[in-house]
C-alpha cells in the first residue's frame, strides 16, 4: 500500500473543504472496496478522508412518503430496517443476496454505490486496462469474458458493476443526494449515477471530483410483488452472472432491472410493455443492442429464464 | 528431517527459528502499548503516523500506527494478539473476523487509525484454554475443523451470527423477509458464507454452531 495521511471528518462541510485541500484524496466510509484496492496499489490516494464521524446514518421518512436513507447507513441495517423490509423488499433482498455478514456489517449506502466497476484484468496489475492506466487496452477484450458484459459496453471497457443493491434502487426510482467541494448540493436520479465506459472507463459515476454522497432516497412505497433473484456460480457470496430485481403489480405490469450484464444496472422502461408478451419478448427489448461474447452469450438466454422465473414467482 | 520434540508446538519452532528477525521487526506487546515506542518501529521513509486508542478484549490500547496499519495487523503485529488470522487479507476468507462493538467484521479491510474509541473483541477475549466459550467447546466437541487456521474466524463470526438471528436480521436464506428467522442449517450456510474453511469441516461447523444455538434458546 502506498503511504497516506488520514484525517477524521465531523461535517459534510469540513469533509468538502478537506478534499478541496487535497485533490488526491479519497472518502473513506466502509472501506471494503477502496482498501481492497489500496493494497494492490490500483487505488493509490496520498490522503484519507474518514467520513464515518459525519452522523448520515440514520434512516428518515420524507415529506412525500418515501425514504431518506443516510449515506453512512451499513448494508445490514438497511437490509434488516422494518420499513425496507415491509415496503422496499427489493432493496432488502437485494442487499442481502451481496457480499457477506461480515461486509455488509461494514460496506455503507454511499460506499456501495461508488465500489469500483470492475473485472478480473482491472485487478491484475500485469494486465492492460484502461481503466487503471487510459489508453493502455483492454486486455478483458479478447481474453476470459464469461462473466463480463453483454451491453453497454465498448472497445474500451467491458467490466460490469457488481452492486446488488443499485439494481434494486434503479428498480426503485432512488435518486443519489450529493454535496460537492463548494457546498453546493443536487439530486442524481440512480439511472443517471453510473456512467457506460466509452471512451473514458476510468470515470464510472456522475461524481465531480470531491463530491461526497450524503443520502439516497425513495419514493413513496409503489407495492407490488418485489423479487430479487441472483444467478451465481456458487450458492452465496458470489457476484451475479445475471440477477432480476422485479416490481410486479397484480395487472402483471412490472419495473425490470438488471445485474451482471453491464457496468451500470440495466434498465428500459421503454421495453417494460414488453413484459406482456412474456420473459423472452421482454429480455429481447431490454437488451436490444447487445454485443454478448462467445464466453458470455449465455446471459441473455440466462437473463430471459431467470425473469420467466421471477414472474412465475410473483404470480405464485 | 528431524521430528521437532513433542512438547514443542509449531508457533514455537517458528518463533524459535525467525527469534532474531522478529525481534528485530516487531515490538513486544508491552512496549507497542506505549506509543512512543510503537512510534519508534521501522518504517518507510514517507510513511505517515497517527494515533488511535480502542479498548481490545477489555484492555485500553493506545497505539501509534503507520496509517496504512489494518486492524489484523495492530492486532498480531503490535499487540501480540495472533489468534485472529491472516489468509486472503482481502475480505475473501473470513480468517480474521473480528468483532467491533459486537458486530462481526473482516479486520484485514479496516484501518486501526478508523477504529478510535472502538470495543474489540478477538477469539481470545471470546474464551481462555481453562474457560472456552461454547462455541469453542462445541467446535471441539463436533470436530468443527481439521488445521484449525480457519476456526478463530469461524467461531468469532459465528457468535456474532447468532446475535444477528436473535436480533431479527434476515438473511437471503429466509424465506419470509418479515417474519422473525429461525436458526435452521440452511439459515447457517448462508450467513457464514464469509468464514471459508478449505479443509471443507463445513458439516461439522453447522453441528456444533446448531447445538449453541439450540442450547441459548
Amino acid at each position: 500500500m502506498k503511504p497516506f495521511t488520514y484525517e477524521r471528518a465531523a461535517s459534510p462541510a469540513e469533509a468538502a473543504a478537506a478534499a478541496r485541500r487535497h485533490p488526491d484524496a479519497r472518502f473513506i466510509a466502509g472501506g471494503t472496496n477502496l482498501l481492497d484496492l489500496m493494497k494492490l496499489e490500483i487505488e493509490t490516494p496520498s490522503h484519507l478522508i474518514d467520513v464515518n464521524g459525519l452522523a448520515l446514518d440514520r434512516i428518515e421518512a420524507t415529506p412525500d412518503g418515501g425514504l431518506r436513507i443516510g449515506a453512512l447507513v451499513r448494508n445490514t441495517d438497511l437490509a434488516a430496517d422494518p420499513r425496507i423490509r415491509r415496503d422496499y423488499a427489493l432493496l432488502s433482498r437485494a442487499l442481502l443476496a451481496g457480499a457477506s455478514g461480515q461486509l455488509r456489517n461494514k460496506a455503507t449506502t454511499a460506499g456501495n454505490l461508488l465500489q469500483r466497476t470492475r473485472c478480473p484484468y482491472f485487478y491484475d496489475g500485469n494486465m492492460a486496462c484502461n481503466k487503471r492506466q487510459p489508453g493502455a487496452g483492454c486486455a478483458a477484450l479478447g481474453g476470459v469474458t464469461r462473466q463480463l458484459a453483454v451491453i453497454g459496453h465498448s472497445e474500451a471497457c467491458i467490466a460490469t458493476n457488481p452492486s446488488d443493491m443499485a439494481v434494486a434502487l434503479r428498480a426503485l426510482d432512488a435518486v443519489v443526494e450529493t454535496v460537492a467541494a463548494d457546498g453546493s448540493t443536487r439530486a442524481i436520479p440512480v439511472a443517471e449515477f453510473h456512467r457506460l465506459p466509452g471512451d473514458t472507463p476510468q470515470h464510472e459515476t456522475a461524481l465531480q471530483p470531491g463530491e461526497l454522497i450524503t443520502g439516497v432516497t425513495l419514493p413513496p412505497p409503489v407495492g407490488g410483488r418485489q423479487i430479487y433473484r441472483k444467478v451465481r456460480d456458487r450458492a452465496s457470496y458470489a457476484f451475479a452472472l445475471v440477477s432480476v430485481g422485479a416490481v410486479v403489480q397484480p395487472d402483471g405490469t412490472a419495473r425490470v432491472a438488471l445485474g451482471g450484464v453491464a457496468a451500470r444496472p440495466w434498465r428500459v422502461e421503454a421495453a417494460e410493455p414488453e413484459l406482456a408478451r412474456g420473459a423472452r419478448a421482454a429480455i429481447d427489448a431490454i437488451l436490444d443492442g447487445a454485443r454478448p461474447t462467445q464466453d458470455n452469450a449465455f446471459k441473455v438466454t440466462l437473463a430471459a429464464r431467470t425473469l420467466q422465473a421471477v414472474l412465475a414467482e410473483a404470480r405464485s | 528431517m528431524r521430528a521437532p520434540d513433542v512438547a514443542t508446538t509449531r508457533r514455537d519452532l517458528v518463533t524459535g527459528t525467525a527469534a532474531t528477525a522478529a525481534m528485530m521487526a516487531a515490538p513486544s506487546a508491552s512496549e507497542a502499548r506505549a506509543p512512543a515506542q510503537a512510534a519508534a518501529a521501522p518504517r518507510a521513509a514517507a510513511a505517515a503516523l497517527a494515533k488511535v486508542s480502542f479498548r481490545v478484549n477489555g484492555e485500553a490500547c493506545r497505539l501509534e500506527l503507520d496509517t496504512r496499519t489494518t486492524l489484523l495487523d495492530a492486532l498480531r503485529e503490535h499487540l501480540r494478539l495472533t489468534g485472529t488470522k491472516k489468509g486472503c487479507d482481502h475480505g475473501q476468507c473470513g480468517a480474521c473476523t473480528v468483532l467491533v462493538d459486537g458486530r462481526r467484521i473482516n479486520a484485514c479491510l479496516t484501518l486501526a487509525v478508523m477504529h478510535e474509541g472502538d470495543t474489540i473483541t478477538t477469539i481470545e477475549g471470546l474464551g481462555s484454554p481453562d474457560r472456552l466459550h461454547p462455541l469453542q467447546a462445541a467446535f471441539v466437541r463436533h470436530d468443527g475443523y481439521q488445521c484449525g487456521y480457519c476456526t478463530p474466524g469461524q467461531i468469532c463470526s459465528s457468535a456474532a451470527m447468532l446475535d444477528e438471528i436473535r436480533a431479527g436480521i434476515p438473511s437471503h436464506a429466509s424465506a419470509d423477509l418479515t417474519a422473525t428467522p429461525q436458526v435452521t442449517a440452511e439459515e447457517i450456510r448462508e450467513r457464514m458464507s464469509g468464514n471459508i474453511c478449505r479443509c471443507g469441516a463445513y458439516s461439522n461447523i453447522v453441528d456444533a454452531i446448531t447445538e449453541v444455538a439450540e442450547r441459548q434458546a
